[in-house]
């Protein structure tokens, strides 16, 4: 094997070798200097350069959310809180397959269909590919637990604790206090740069209610920290920090009392209610029936739940009291009664004699009076007091027409007909209150007589909410002076100043006899209320009128008989009033929908008495105890319910360009 | 009976020698390397402990490996040299055969089939080729009339392209490269003519085409390219790469300190322990880490090159200066490709990355060189 062995050149093999030797060498001096040029590069020549690139990597600033400011009742009693809530998400781009890291994640915590359609949603919307998207909310203690225990095999998941609203009363306050959601994708689009800063930790705005209207106070100001992350994104530890500055508290002039005593009288049925302080214009409550819990909301709502609400012929998501537009029906006539007086159309001492209907000169056309129809009869002979208290259809066709469209929407604008009032949540909806111009713009049509008619009695082209009719009555209590109506009373414990945006002079005796009227109504014989017996037991006096609002048109000749129709087709009942009388205090106005054949014991009347026994006296009642608590009502007093249909008028003709259909109320 | 034999079994023939040389002798150490490789082992588990979060079962592991690794330079360092020449025929065979058998039975680990599993323990055949390679090609040629006449060429060649390729097609770059050189230098050495060089530097331009488009890897090809614009790709492929630079150039002149490399203890450097250790490393200990590390390297090389040269003949010479330059190639291609100047192929630094069979493997051929060495010094000292 080794047969060349001894016939080689040593000596000359070991020099050749020496000098290959020498050549590597040299080879591998040179390539040591490139190698360590190259670090020289790197760290001394570059060093800033990758020495920020490395802070970059470690250090991330990331803002911490300000806590929300809580919403209070004007008692203290709080409506709207934060609390802590421990959120799982997922930062989609840093797991390795999502799929599967979703079904580990679902033998560890309870993940249901419902979170997972929203969180599929939400990524489907997500904006920036490292954004943790929420998969479920309010953990239990037992699922963080078990999340921490596998965390290792769960990449890209994190579990936050995150302070969510809450409504502790549900739904008692989901049309005043409205609701926060989840930021969505238009809205994140329509930021500014300051929004987006002042954002940048928040994942819910205010939508509606009180949250989107004082957003900006409640929010709050958006912190900051220093985090070192890992290269996964997990946080190691916080290097500094700048707090975030809380959300400003809301106290509102809500009283929850008021509110809840509200939301007990009006259990089950469709309506509004509204409760102004007469001297401020504050609102001591606003019910919109049936509502919905706004805590639904908070978090995102499921597409069924969305649904159910969304579909729903009770309409909740509506908020009744400022978008519910209604026929205004009788609650404006003390309203067109001082109209009269002020314009010198008519005084307290006139009187007509009423035949159970109206006619115009020169025209045949009958308008009749809802006694015609209910008790065969006329109101006889009638002064404006009188015409209030039984609610004479008659003598308000007749005022309207004497005082004519121009007065009377001028007038009837100074009670805060025909325009938003102003409150401080969103959407609100102005209605109508009929002028020459507005059914030029809206009809393309002339103004005719027969439209002054309609106007008298609050039917016609009038369409009013709920709060513009307790903002009318507030103003009548408080002898001309109309507040802007608001929700909030104060922010951060500083007073809102009421805005006192007109006041109506008119002479004291013009105001007493409207305010006769509407006692009378209450009080004499006669009186539409009297047979509710609404003041009974009470120790101050209450001023009030009733309404009706019809909603669709009764035929020519054909008859309305209570329970007949459907129920979206019967009309709406409506109570407008203000007590004590002596010194207002506080005004109402009552709207219960659909609802024309009530039991005496359910009249939206003795629903207000409630909430002025409640904020008058503290008298609270419970659900289904009777509306007179002391003393005992006595049922044989009580006039009998009038059950028998209204007779609809007769008409000899009904000239086209007359309303479509007759009016009446009652 | 020969003349080194004779010389050996003469009493009294080390009376001159000090006494570390005497020991040096009896155990055919040489105390020089074994310093500087102990030196570097330390300071390596120095590094791996941060590089690998603080973990004492890593270093726990390395260390054992180290125990091991020393074990077996030793053993190898007196397995006579004579010895290594006769058998490296047989060591060249087995070799082939364990790689080939890797293929049917192979362990895999990330897409690569590089393992053999013997009850509980894992081994590389390819690292057992890294040291059979060199000593085959100077068994080989160091019997042959030096420079190689053109038909040992070819044979050398032959040789070195049966592991080689059975290696890419694990798929190993990085190994197979080192293997690959292992042989080469050897060839280099033996005085191979320059036309042959110039030839095969001439033809290896040649084919790079063909072996870019029908042997390298898709992944392969990703990491050449990579390597020229790290930056095209941040999230994918260029990641290590450019968390490496930036580990690197941030550790600036003397470093964060020890434990306080960001990059690394933030998870940023993939494969921190392992392959991309030396950015840890510069991370943590500046340039001036850099450097002293390389001057130790510098000086295991050039203790190498000496026993090379002071080998008793050829194959002593040839071996001797393979396994240096070929640990020359280990350091340069890593650090290289650590700091985004060469393909990322998968080569550990020495003594430094994770890494058990690398490491043994590395020593027992440090452990060939102390053989070589301390022969040497039998032979040569009673002449002096």
């Amino acid at each position: 094997m080794f047969e060349n062995h001894h016939f080689k050149d040593h000596q000359r093999e070991a020099r050749m070798f020496k000098i290959r030797l020498g050549m590597m060498v040299a080879i591998m001096a040179l390539l040591f200097c490139v190698l360590i040029y190259r670090y020289y590069n790197l760290q001394i020549v570059n060093h800033l350069e990758y020495a920020t690139q490395s802070e970059h990597n470690r250090v991330h600033v990331e803002p911490i959310a300000p806590t929300r400011g809580i919403i209070y009742d004007r008692n203290g009693e709080v409506l709207a809180d934060n609390r802590a809530s421990f959120t799982l998400s997922l930062v989609v781009n840093k797991t390795m397959n999502l799929d599967a890291t979703l079904s580990v994640l679902r033998t560890l915590v309870d993940i249901s269909p419902v979170d997972l359609e929203k969180f599929y949603k939400l990524k489907k919307q997500q904006i920036h590919p490292l954004d943790p998207i929420p998969l479920r909310y309010r953990l239990s203690e037992e699922e963080i637990a078990r999340l921490a225990v596998n965390e290792f095999r769960l990449e890209g998941v994190q579990v936050d604790a995150e302070l969510v609203r809450y409504y502790p009363y549900g739904d008692l306050f989901a049309h005043t206090i409205g609701y926060v959601s989840r930021i969505n994708e238009t809205e994140q689009q329509k930021f500014s740069e300051e929004q987006l800063r002042r954002y940048s930790g928040t994942h819910s705005i205010g939508k509606t209610g009180i949250e989107s209207s004082y957003e900006d106070v409640l929010l709050g100001e958006v912190g900051s920290k220093n985090v070192e992350t890992n290269a996964r994104g997990r946080e190691i530890r916080v290097l500094d920090r700048n707090d975030p500055k809380q959300g400003k508290n809301v106290t509102l002039n809500i009283d929850f009392k008021l509110q809840q005593q509200a939301a007990i009288t009006l259990a089950g049925r469709r309506g509004s209610v509204v409760a102004i302080d007469v001297k401020t214009g504050g609102i001591l409550t606003a019910v919109s029936n049936p509502g919905f819990d706004p805590n639904l909301f908070v978090t995102g709502i499921g597409f069924n739940d969305y649904k159910n609400l969304n579909e729903s012929p009770d309409t909740p998501l509506i908020n009744r009291f400022i978008q519910g537009q209604f026929p205004s029906g009788s609650t404006i006539k003390p309203m067109m009664g001082l109209a009269g007086l002020h314009y010198g159309t008519t005084d307290a001492e006139r009187t007509i004699s009423d035949p159970g209907y109206f006619m115009l000169p020169g025209s045949s056309h009958k308008w009749g009076d809802w006694s015609l129809r209910a008790l065969g009869r006329g109101h006889g002979s009638v002064n404006l007091k009188k015409a209030i208290a039984e609610s004479c259809d008659t003598y308000f066709y007749d005022l309207a027409v004497r005082t004519g469209v121009d007065r009377l929407h001028e007038f009837g604008v100074k009670f805060g007909l025909g325009n938003r009032t102003g409150i401080d949540i969103p959407n609100e909806r102005p209605g109508v209150w009929p002028s020459r111009e507005w059914k030029r713009a809206k009809k393309k049509e002339a103004w005719y007589p027969g439209d002054n008619v309609n106007m008298g009695i609050g039917q016609g082209f009038v369409s009013v909410t709920p709060l513009q009719l307790a903002v009318m009555t507030a103003t009548i209590a408080s002898r001309g002076d109309r507040y802007r109506p608001r929700l909030v009373k104060a922010i951060d414990g500083v007073e809102v100043a009421p805005i006192l945006e007109e006041h109506t002079e008119a002479k004291k005796e013009h105001w007493d006899a409207v305010y006769d009227g509407m006692l009378s109504a209450v009080y004499d014989p006669g009186g539409t209320l009297t047979r509710y017996k609404l003041g009974l037991g009470a120790d101050y006096q209450i001023a009030a009128k009733s309404g009706t609002a019809q909603v669709i048109n009764i035929a020519q000749g054909a008859k309305y008989v209570i329970g007949s129709l459907k129920v979206e087709h019967r009309d709406h009942v409506l109570f407008v009033g203000f007590a004590p009388v002596d010194d207002p205090q506080i005004a109402i106005a009552v709207i219960l929908e659909n609802d024309d054949h009530l039991k005496t014991s359910e009249n939206p009347s003795l629903l207000a008495r409630t909430l002025f026994d409640a904020h008058l006296r503290g008298l609270y009642r419970p659900a289904g105890e009777p509306i007179h608590g002391f003393p005992a009502p006595k049922p044989t007093t009580a006039a009998p319910v009038t059950t028998e249909a209204p007779v609809e008028p007769e008409h000899s003709e009904s000239p086209d360009h007359l309303p479509e259909a007759p009016v009446f109320s009652d | 009976m020969s003349s080194q034999d004779f010389l050996r079994r003469m009493p009294k023939t080390g009376i001159g020698f000090r006494r570390r040389d005497r020991i040096a002798q009896r155990f055919h150490i040489d105390f020089v390397l074994l310093f500087l490789l102990m030196g570097i082992a330390s300071f390596g588990m120095l590094v791996l402990y941060s590089a690998s979060s603080s973990s004492l079962l890593a270093i726990q592991k390395q260390g054992t490996f180290f125990v091991i690794a020393f074990v077996s330079m030793f053993v190898v360092a007196q397995v006579p040299v004579d010895l290594m020449r006769r058998a490296a025929p047989w060591v060249y065979i087995g070799g082939v055969a364990l790689l080939v058998l890797v293929f049917f039975v192979g362990i895999g680990a990330k897409g690569a089939e590089r393992w053999l599993g013997v009850g509980s323990i894992r081994f590389q055949p390819s690292e057992i080729m890294k040291l059979a390679m060199p000593i085959t090609i100077a068994a080989f040629l160091s019997r042959q009339f030096l420079p190689p006449r053109f038909i040992h060429i070819i044979i050398t060649l032959a040789l070195i392209a049966v592991p080689t390729a059975l290696i890419i097609e694990q798929p190993d770059l990085g190994t197979s490269i080192l293997v690959m050189v292992s042989g080469m230098v050897v060839l280099f050495y033996a005085g191979l003519q320059w036309r042959y060089i110039i030839l095969a530097i001439a033809g290896f331009g040649a084919s790079l085409w063909p072996i870019w488009h029908y042997m390298m890897h898709e992944y392969q090809q990703k990491r050449v390219l990579m390597m020229l614009d790290p930056e095209s790709d941040p999230l994918g492929a260029g990641w290590n790469i450019i968390q490496s630079k930036t580990a690197i150039g941030s550790g600036g002149l003397d470093g964060k300190g020890w434990l306080e490399g960001t990059q690394s203890r933030l998870d940023f450097l993939p494969e921190g322990h392992t392959d991309f250790i030396i950015a840890v490393m510069s991370e943590e200990f500046g340039l001036l880490g850099v450097i002293l590390l390389i001057i130790a390297y510098i000086l295991v090389i050039a203790r190498g090159m000496y026993i090379a040269i002071n080998a008793q003949d050829s194959f002593g010479r040839l071996l001797a200066a393979s396994i240096s330059t070929t640990f020359f190639v280990y350091v340069f291609v890593n650090m290289g490709m650590v700091a985004g100047m060469l393909p990322v192929v998968g080569v550990p630094l020495p003594f430094i990355s994770q890494g058990g069979t690398a490491i043994v493997a590395l020593m027992s051929g440090f452990g060939i060189l102390m053989a070589i060495a301390t022969e040497q010094k039998r032979v040569m000292t009673p002449q002096n």
